[in-house]
């Protein structure tokens, strides 16, 4: 760019340093907090470096932790993570097919029906949601966790935009060809879709990951607790002193499996974000 | 747009549609559907009967001062968060931006706190600022500042809004950059050449250009801070001291769940849903706009 020597260049690393440093800080602390023992975090003010108690804290955690062993509710929150990205990305792609590539009666009314639907959270329609879950019997369910939260439209959104931009000739080519639709479906469309597809997986793994206030309804049992809502349940009720150490370590847990997909997805993650704006 | 009709048929897009419409009808439409019928009636207190009250919730509600503090709150708390995450991204972006080298490294750096659940960010700032165990409280302390964000409400507030926006910078950040590096060289060296300075430059240029990305994240990150900061309040204060921090996500669930208030957190459904669907049309009327860009 137009100034890129001198002392405005160092002020700008060192701005961006400070911005990183803001960012790391938390994570740092919680980290530090995760490798010492209770005591040493009760009288203030904690270490600043890490301590010798890592293994001993993760391994509680992992194994027993305070509700129900922190593994078992990082096999909770992947089940849940990995359905809602593959259910919604299974459920928009053939929508969007559908609403693309053909004309029948209702087209338009369902287009509108899931427009309705795009940006609006599970939080806002909680108590029914509840209940139509509790009817059908998925309080502490997978189907529970995962199929009222890909009741939204911005998957499909993202596959009909694509799906306008491929050539109409390609569908006209499997047509004269003798294809039939479900063919040009699969051996087409999908393969051309496949780095939307992967973008769309991240993005939606970290958000189902990450799903706090449905997960704390329908899961009243320590065992189908997902680690993001169970780290709050960790906490005692009333006056007794948190097992800090143990709790850091679940923090630090919890981050590690949407973070490693952010960062070692990054090229896609950015197209996929930048693409649905969403 | 739309395309050339290309297969023929009826039943199989229709089958093809189904699984999305069913789980939306099941999971969308009734109960958004629920939240309407509810919100007309209010139940006995034993939920054996329900009584029709009309508008009746609605006008409790707005009669309501706790509701209405609710909505107040609520407006300050995404005003912060928004101005506050907005703000710190753009000045990275506009950082990060000015390097030709090491954007790539700060990115990577700044990127993945959008992966961290705003329950975790919650968890993380209510450690560093627990009254007990607090290391930013002793520090404060040490300086002869007294934190205690239990029973303080403005300094509840300030807490979680650093807590929100804090996982949001990253989000903004890439937006902000992409936005930044989309804006054609020549055009600002052009008038860094007329002897335009730096601050001369974002003003009339840069920041002009990035409008649209700017609006864009306006809308975006307001229903962030309406919806996904539930996390953040209910680890770091509850929605206290007395309802400070009760932003009106948190008071559908606390007036539903904890108070079992099921006709007033239903009419509050309705009125969030009605905020959402604005936001919506907003939305969507700029994505439309920006497409003749």
């Amino acid at each position: 760019m137009v100034e890129k020597r001198g002392a405005g260049h160092w002020l700008t690393h060192a701005g961006l340093i400070l911005g990183v440093l803001f960012i790391f800080f938390p994570i740092w602390l919680a980290f530090v907090a995760s490798t010492v023992s209770q005591p040493e975090i009760v009288h203030p003010p904690m270490p600043l470096l890490p301590g010798d108690q890592f293994l001993e804290n993760y391994a509680k955690a992992l194994v027993s932790g305070i509700n129900a062993p922190v593994a078992r509710m990082l096999a909770n929150s992947a089940v849940m993570a990995i359905g809602i990205a593959l259910g919604k990305i299974v459920i928009s792609i053939l929508s969007a097919f559908a609403i693309v590539y053909f004309r029948f009666p209702g087209r338009k009314l369902f287009f509108w029906l899931i427009f309705v639907t795009l940006m609006l959270p599970v939080e806002v329609r909680i108590v029914p949601t509840y209940e139509v879950a509790a009817r059908f019997d998925m309080l502490n369910s997978y189907q529970g966790l995962i199929l009222p939260l890909i009741a939204s439209a911005t998957a499909t959104f993202l596959f009909r935009q694509f799906f306008m931009t491929v050539p109409d000739e390609l569908a006209e080519a499997a047509r004269v060809d003798g294809a039939g639709p479900m063919r040009f479906f699969v051996d087409i469309l999908l393969p051309m879709s496949r780095t939307n597809m992967a973008a769309l997986f991240v993005i939606l793994f970290i958000y189902g990951w990450n799903q706090y206030l449905w997960p704390l309804l329908i899961t009243t049992d320590p065992e189908m607790n997902t680690i993001v809502m169970g780290i709050k349940q960790m906490f005692p009720s009333g006056d007794d002193i948190a097992d800090w150490p143990v709790i850091m370590a679940t923090s630090i847990l919890a981050m590690i499996p949407p973070v490693i997909v952010v960062i070692s997805m990054q090229k896609l993650f950015i197209r996929g974000l930048v693409d649905s704006e969403k | 747009m739309e395309k050339r009709v290309i297969f023929k048929g009826v039943w199989l897009p229709l089958l093809l549609i189904a699984p999305q419409m069913l789980i939306t009808a099941v999971f969308f439409f009734y109960p958004a559907g629920q939240a309407v019928w509810q919100s007309l009636f209010i139940p006995d207190p034993f939920g054996l009967s329900m009584q029709y009250v009309g508008l009746g919730n609605f006008e409790y509600l707005l009669s309501d001062p706790y509701y209405r503090a609710s909505f107040l709150t609520t407006a300050i708390f995404s005003t912060l968060v928004t101005l506050v995450s907005m703000g710190l991204a753009l000045y990275l972006a506009v950082l990060a931006d000015r390097l030709i080298k090491g954007s790539g490294t700060y990115r990577t750096l700044l990127i993945w706190p959008y992966a961290v659940a705003p329950a975790v960010a919650g968890v993380l700032w209510m450690f560093m600022f627990n009254t007990r165990v607090g290391v930013i409280t002793w520090y404060l302390g040490q300086l002869g500042y007294d934190w205690n964000h239990v029973l303080n409400g403005t300094e509840a507030m300030g807490l979680v809004v650093i807590a929100s926006a804090w996982g949001r910078i990253s989000y903004n950040f890439l937006f902000f950059l992409a936005g930044l590096q989309s804006i054609p060289r020549s055009v600002i060296e052009a008038a860094a050449i007329d002897g335009a300075g730096f601050w001369t430059r974002f003003r009339t240029i840069v920041f002009p250009l990035l409008s649209p990305t700017t609006f864009f994240l306006l809308v975006v990150n307001i229903v962030y801070a309406f919806f996904e900061t539930f996390g953040v309040i209910h680890t770091i204060t509850a929605g206290g001291p007395q309802q400070s921090t009760t932003i009106l996500v948190y008071k559908v669930y606390a007036d539903g769940f904890v108070g079992q208030d099921l006709g007033s957190s239903a009419a509050q459904s309705v009125i969030l849903l009605l905020v959402v669907g604005a936001l919506t049309v907003l939305q969507f009327k700029y994505v439309e706009r920006k497409v003749h860009y």
